[in-house]
């Protein structure tokens, strides 16, 4: 079946932006305020979907080369290794520390080593969210 | 001093699984890596449980948030012990797949999933508050979800639906039952909770919770509520069937000892009653199932009941011998369930079906079959030396000394209905005439006989050996009869 | 205000329970869905509702809400989700592999 979305991929394409960069607002505000990986792992997913949905899928892979298996896995990996860090420091497991450093054109900075378990967790949601949108619209043809 | 080494338990399976998807196509990645891990984690579980002999209960806070506030690990000699045997056991499982099955399998993300499984069961074992162990059973309820799913014929599906449907509906419960715990004691750690339970008295209220925990945990360890079991663990591969025949309902099995020795044991004339009269009639009712039909596959997983109703039996006896029957029984349920599994899926493949009727004389063909099945048989009925006979005996003193009288009769009934429910298949597919002639015969790779002698060896070892393991027993049924031990372990100083 | 989530509570897990009922598989999905729905609502009531901030640094406000129960309604969403997503991508499975999404027509044993 074959419709006319034309007014859907030209808003689409602005739209997307404006959501992965929503998402990643979401993601670091996510420290001290509402937000975090998860939900903003799920608000950049929602950007792919919409790819997905406006373009078809071929298009986007060709686009986007990643597979989204080995995505939510290492985004697994790379959360578990944030929480297995510490171990070999002497602190138990899952812990986390934070520090104030002055970076160049940024100024006084904190950095947090919560960020990388957070990076983890967002990639892993969107490998997953949408590897199932993905395994579902397989064969609908 | 940090007890960092407990999480990896739990976390060097997810690591192992996480790198086997990035090596999905290498078979030998796969198999190298799933049984290097299980075999690390064997070992590091049987290191703390004979460190925990000196030490005493340890624990580990995660981030180092102190209990109550955070979430921890907590190793005492019931859930190590339980460690051991399930990594063991997996360990031998994962040994039968890489030989039994074929290259599909192997690439099919079977491995991983089989390691997260492991994951959260060692992680339901050892964790040391409720919250954070309905995590840790959802972890191993979605690997068991892809376990079962795995291959994808029709009635797997069909069954998969079963199984996974009524596994939302009792985590639904789980959660209710944590909302209203939550919100009547304010606190989800396990030693606070006990203490706060203790404190306030356990009133009708809590008494209410306790038992939709108990509806909650009998669903998944199949006390009474045992309907989807014969199902779902007959339709998949063998292997998995013995997975799930070894690990799930014990998993079950353990967080209903915890929960009611530890947080609710203060009006046991209510619950622990209840729970005797589950398992009354999970005994009768598998009993009467495991003689009913004639799918090898759906006796073995009557079979399953049949010793989820006979452990319970202990816990509802609750005296020091019954406890320790129950925990030696546990131990020996899991290495012979996946022996019986195991037999049994090898049987299936040689003969290409499942119905008593159809197969006979495989005596001739496959005697080392034939014996192992034997051994399966006699130790599942408690005969002496094996090592279901220990567990018998001590649930069945300890009924005595407490007097449930009906719970013993009921119990060694359900003994001889095993028995009997095995014989058959003993005596009509093994024995016989040879449907199978020499020319035509399967040649059974002979591989597939090593993980079911290393079982066969070690329910006779558990059996000769119980000398051996009646230490951590014996320290193991203390600490859950007395839950003060637990709670100072927790809510003491690190030490 | 607590009696009255209570209640809403209520309403959700009867309409989830009126779907899970229904013979049709993608309702029963839909009703296990709103179930969640509905324990996570009632986990936040049992927290206690009441007006505060979020308990987190730098804010200055001294009233806070008990940060706990949601944390673990956190973790029971993303819990719900991905079981949502399996028994999603199942249902498509069986849907192909039996041609039919009506649970009467799936019960039978024609293929023991």
């Amino acid at each position: 079946m074959k419709i006319n979305d034309v007014i859907l991929k030209t808003v689409a394409k602005a739209v997307v932006l404006v959501i992965i960069t929503f998402g990643i607002y979401l993601f670091f505000s996510g420290h001290n305020t509402p937000g975090g990986g998860f939900i903003g792992g799920l608000v950049l997913a929602s950007a792919f979907v919409l790819l997905f949905l406006s373009y078809d899928v071929e298009t986007v892979s060709e686009g986007v080369p990643i597979s989204f298996k080995k995505l939510s896995a290492f985004g697994v990996l790379l959360s578990l290794s944030s929480a297995l860090a510490p171990v070999f420091f002497g602190k138990p497991f899952l812990s986390q520390s934070f520090g104030y450093f002055d970076l160049p054109l940024f100024g006084k900075t904190e950095l947090a080593t919560v960020t990388v378990f957070e990076a983890g967790i967002a990639l892993t949601v969107v490998g997953v969210v949408v590897n199932i949108i993905l395994s579902i619209s397989e064969g609908t043809k | 001093m940090m007890n960092n080494i407990l999480v990896f338990l739990m976390v060097l399976p997810i690591l192992a699984g996480i790198i086997l998807i990035f090596f999905r196509t290498n078979r030998r990645v796969q198999i190298v890596g799933s049984l290097g891990t299980m075999a690390a984690v064997a070992i590091i579980s049987i290191y703390l449980l004979n460190k925990i002999q000196n030490t005493g209960i340890l624990r580990l806070d995660f981030g180092g948030w102190e209990p109550p506030f955070g979430i921890l690990f907590v190793a005492d000699s019931f859930s190590m012990l339980l460690v051991v045997t399930t990594s063991i056991v997996s360990l031998i499982c994962l040994l039968y797949a890489v030989i039994a099955a074929g290259k599909q399998m192997s690439t099919l993300y079977f491995h991983p999933s089989v390691l997260f499984l492991n994951a959260g069961v060692i992680g339901s074992f050892m964790t040391g508050d409720m919250f954070n162990l309905f995590v840790c059973f959802e972890v191993m309820l979605l690997s068991s979800y892809v376990l079962l799913t795995l291959g994808g014929s029709k009635r797997q599906v069909r069954e998969a639906i079963k199984y996974v449907s009524i596994n939302i509906v009792s985590s639904w419960f789980f959660l209710v039952a944590l909302a209203y715990l939550y919100g009547s004691v304010g606190t989800l750690n396990m030693a606070h909770l006990a203490e706060r339970v203790a404190e306030e008295g356990q009133g009708p209220l809590l008494t209410t919770v306790s038992i939709l925990f108990l509806l909650v945990f009998s669903l998944k360890a199949g006390l009474l509520l045992y309907f989807w079991l014969p199902g779902s663990y007959s339709t998949p591969p063998a292997v998995t069937s013995a997975l799930f025949g070894a690990l799930l309902t014990k998993v079950g099995i353990y967080a209903l000892f915890r929960v009611f020795s530890l947080i609710f044991p203060h009006q046991p004339e209510l619950t622990l009653s209840l729970i005797g009269f589950m398992a009354a009639i999970t005994l009768i009712g598998g009993s009467l199932g495991a003689v009913s039909t004639n799918d090898i596959r759906k006796i073995a997983a009557y079979n399953v009941v049949i010793a989820v109703g006979f452990i319970l039996v202990g816990l509802a006896v609750s005296t020091p011998s019954a406890i320790e029957g129950s925990i030696y029984y546990l131990i020996h349920d899991m290495v012979v369930k996946a022996l019986l599994f195991l037999i049994i899926g090898a049987m299936i493949s040689l003969t290409g079906t499942a119905q008593i009727g159809k197969m006979s004389g495989l005596m001739k063909n496959y005697p080392l079959l034939g014996w192992s099945f034997f051994i399966a048989m006699l130790s599942l009925a408690g005969v002496p030396p094996f090592s279901g006979f220990i567990g018998k005996v001590l649930i069945s003193e300890g009924a005595i000394e407490n007097g449930h009288l009906f719970l013993l009769a009921v119990s060694l009934l359900s003994s001889l209905f095993v028995l009997y429910s095995l014989l058959r298949i003993f005596k009509n597919c093994f024995w016989g005439e040879t449907i199978i002639s020499k020319d035509e015969q399967l040649p059974l790779h002979k591989g597939i006989l090593v993980p079911c002698v290393i079982l066969v060896l070690l329910t006779a070892g558990i059996g000769l050996g119980g000398e051996g393991l009646s230490v951590y027993v014996a320290d193991a049924a203390n600490t859950l009869l007395n839950p003060q031990i637990y709670i100072d372990a927790v809510l003491g100083e690190q030490q | 205000m607590e009696t009255l989530i209570i209640i809403l509570v209520g309403v959700l897990t009867a309409v989830a329970i009126y779907l899970v009922l229904s013979r049709n598989l993608i309702r029963v999905i839909l009703g296990t869905a709103i179930l969640s729905h509905a324990v996570h609502l009632l986990i936040l009531t049992m927290g206690g509702l009441k007006t505060g901030t979020v308990p987190l640094l730098g804010e200055a406000e001294t009233v806070y809400v008990d940060a706990l129960p949601q944390a673990l309604i956190l973790t029971a969403i993303v819990i719900s989700f991905a079981v949502t997503a399996f028994i999603l991508v199942l249902a498509y499975r069986a849907y192909q592999e039996l041609g039919t999404d009506d649970l009467e027509e799936m019960r039978g044993a024609n293929d023991e």
